[in-house]
């Protein structure tokens, strides 16, 4: 075999890398390299070093080890079934790529997956490797994120964790029988208990032993998972209350959704679709009102006998459509936790509401000066010099907010 | 009438300073001109010598934050705009909360631009390799901020690239980092900076870390504005990715499912043994 340019490879390998949706660099410890020893930084929020075409935020090096892979899921363009061009990088390639780029500002780190060839500690064990010279070799301190292998042994996993800001596994697909019907070699019951031995690790971590003093850091940016929607028939209540449980049970930072998309080389067993993304989007909108806004799973999913989510107006301005009886609020009274039910007002307007109040009341005019989306919320708030009369009850109101009837285009 | 000269280099701390002596004084801000690097020329020169430095001035600390980062946007107004809101702060307290007040929100507005400006220029600097042979290596970049904001950012660069040497030269302002010192200089033209060859490596995985299948260019465009562009390495390949995006699509639709690779059985067969051998 003749031997694979640097570029070829790298071609390959991100491509395979680029139906992972997570590129997040955020919610780190804080190192830096002022000692003048090392090389890198992390400061809190990541930072999106350029956005591909398709709107995504580029800011770590995504790629695989290798594109090799001896499972067949369904929805993988590495499957061993697939035709796909193979490729594998050394460990040195990978790290003189990560370090390359860093130097140069294009990335803030690396995010390392791969496919499993020969077996799952193998394949764990040259990951690790790599992390382990970035961190020893090179003195990196910029973010690591390696996507870990559930059937790997937990020795590596731990090893993995003390070198990696954040880990993930992936769940794949929102329930155990679509992961078996389409990824048959994986197992969701390994996939949670990996991901329970994450968790237990880094509470392990955190606490401090009786001579005060604390272990050693275990992924500070925490573990993540993702899971492709659209491949399989499940309902977004199903979707969302698998988010739910977790979030819950693991403490995931984040569940990432990933509109499933047509891939080359595709299998019978899955129809190529336009990748659902605004069903992707909806969904974020979603996660974010469970986690931040203090709604419910079926409060969110109860507007439609489906299931699913309403695509064309958000999950919130569709939950206060169906509960105007709730509605108008009064934003120089109404509590903080109602405040964040109107919809339109973030935590940010809420925060500038709750702060401007205690000086004066509200007007209507305040709160486009403080640049609420007044639009969006005035059928659904009292202001000083505002109330929205019928509106809040009006039969039309929902036709305001969606969008009106497009043409259908062919797929 | 006072005429303030403010430098070009250290803005910051100067209208601090100035701003602090004629609030002691009280001053109104009608009485002040500020002269941000020389601009106004000779003709609004006084000799007049500000106040001493007097007792110490309080401001509530939300306040000082944001004059920190207003002080580097680019509206001839910003001074002044500071100053009268530091001039009413004198006896309206609670101002800095109320977020309906116009002059607060338009100094607000200015001080998320300016932030914005040192996330880009975080994000969007590319640096070239110099080569240069040595103990430590040696980068620089060009680059055009929106507003003056080389100096606050620079910190950020010397925490992160601290054991190579790097300047970013900007129209605006310089920075420098050589064997740990950070200095500033004044601005310059374009420097011919020689070619990197991981220029090319990085376009590459630009162009495959692009899923054709999502195209969202106003997401793309938000974020990373066009007049970026002439400066990042990897824009050079958009126009094409988004004009190849439908065709390369189209393809994987139209290919027909394909049998499996003879291997694929082998190795399946081999892994399903080890399974069975394991239980
Ligand atoms: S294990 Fe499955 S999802 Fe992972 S690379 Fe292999 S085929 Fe793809």
């Amino acid at each position: 075999m003749t031997r694979m340019a640097l570029s070829d490879k790298l071609a390959i390998l991100s491509d395979a890398a680029r139906y992972d949706a997570s590129c997040a660099s955020s919610g780190t410890a804080r190192r830096d390299s002022r000692d003048g020893k090392g090389l890198g930084s992390t400061e809190g929020s990541g930072i999106c070093h350029a956005y591909a075409p398709d709107g995504r935020c580029i800011s770590l090096l995504k790629i695989l080890m290798t594109n090799f892979c001896i499972y067949d899921c369904a929805y993988c363009i590495n499957r061993v079934s697939s035709h796909v061009r193979r490729a594998r990088f050394s460990p040195d390639e990978v790290v003189q790529l990560t370090i390359e780029f860093y130097r140069r500002n294009y990335i803030e780190g690396l995010f390392l997956s791969s496919g499993i060839i020969r077996s799952p500690d193998a394949t764990m064990s040259d990951m690790v490797q790599i992390a382990r010279r970035l961190r020893e070799g090179e003195n990196f301190r910029g973010y690591i994120h390696l996507k870990t292998i559930p059937d790997a042994a937990p020795e590596l996993i731990e090893q993995a964790g003390l070198y990696a800001d954040r880990l993930s596994i992936n769940v794949e697909l929102p329930t155990d029988n679509s992961v078996k019907a389409y990824a048959p070699e994986k197992n969701p019951v390994t996939i949670r208990k990996a991901m329970g031995d994450v968790k237990s690790r880094k509470e392990v971590a955190a606490e401090k032993s009786y001579t005060g003093k604390r272990g050693k850091r275990f992924a500070p940016a925490g573990q993540s998972t993702q899971m492709i929607v659209g491949a399989d028939g499940s309902t977004d209540a199903t979707i969302l209350g698998q988010s739910t449980r977790l979030y819950g049970a693991y403490q995931l930072r984040r569940v990432y959704y990933s509109a499933f998309s047509p891939i080359p080389d595709a299998t019978a067993q899955l129809p190529l679709i336009k990748p659902p993304l605004v069903r992707e989007h909806r969904l974020y909108q979603a996660d974010w009102l469970l986690r931040f806004y203090g709604f419910g799973v079926d409060e969110i999913t109860a507007a439609r006998p489906d299931g699913n989510l309403d695509l064309e107006i958000d999950p919130k301005l569709a939950w206060a459509l169906q509960n105007r009886a709730l509605f108008p609020v009064d934003v120089n009274r109404a509590s903080k936790d109602m405040l964040l039910r109107v919809p339109g007002f973030g935590t940010r307007t809420v925060g500038r509401i709750l702060s401007t109040r205690r000086h004066r009341g509200l007007r209507y005019g305040d709160l486009l000066q403080m640049g609420a989306p007044v639009k969006k919320a005035q059928p659904f708030i009292i202001a000083r010099d505002w109330t929205p009369g019928a509106l809040t009850d009006s039969a039309n109101l929902r036709a305001r907010f969606a969008p009106p009837p497009q043409q259908l285009s062919l797929l | 009438m006072y005429t303030v000269p403010l430098p070009r280099i250290g803005t910051d701390l100067a209208w601090r300073d100035a701003a602090k002596r004629l609030i002691g004084a009280a001053i109104p801000p009608q009485d002040v001109l500020w002269d941000f690097g020389g601009e106004m020329g000779e003709l609004f020169a006084t000799a007049t010598p500000l106040p001493p430095p007097s007792r110490r001035i309080k401001a509530p600390q939300s306040f000082v934050q944001m004059a920190d980062t207003v002080v580097w946007h680019k509206d001839p107004q910003r001074f002044a705009r500071l100053y009268a809101m530091l001039w009413r702060l004198r006896h309206e307290t609670g101002l800095m909360q109320d977020r309906a007040d116009q002059h607060l929100a338009k100094l607000r507005q200015m001080e998320k631009g300016v932030n914005r400006c040192k996330h880009k220029m975080k994000a969007f600097v590319r640096f070239r390799d110099l080569r240069q042979g040595g103990d430590r290596r040696s980068f620089a970049a060009w680059f055009e901020p929106t507003h003056h904001t080389v100096e606050p950012t620079a910190p950020f660069f010397a925490r992160r690239f601290a054991d190579m040497d790097w300047m970013i030269a900007t129209p605006d302002v310089t920075a420098q980092f050589v064997d740990g010192n950070l200095s500033f200089h004044p601005g310059q033209p374009k420097p011919d900076l020689p070619e990197d060859g991981a220029e090319a490596l990085w376009g590459t995985y630009f162009c495959n870390i692009f899923n054709p299948a999502r195209v969202k260019i106003k997401a793309m465009t938000s974020e990373m504005p066009k007049k970026y562009w002439k400066n990042l390495p990897e824009a050079q390949h958009i126009h094409d990715l988004i004009a190849g995006a439908e065709a390369k699509v189209q393809k994987m639709r139209d290919a027909a499912p394909t049998l499996p690779p003879e291997r694929a059985k082998r190795i399946q067969n081999r892994l399903r043994q080890q399974k069975d051998g394991d239980q």
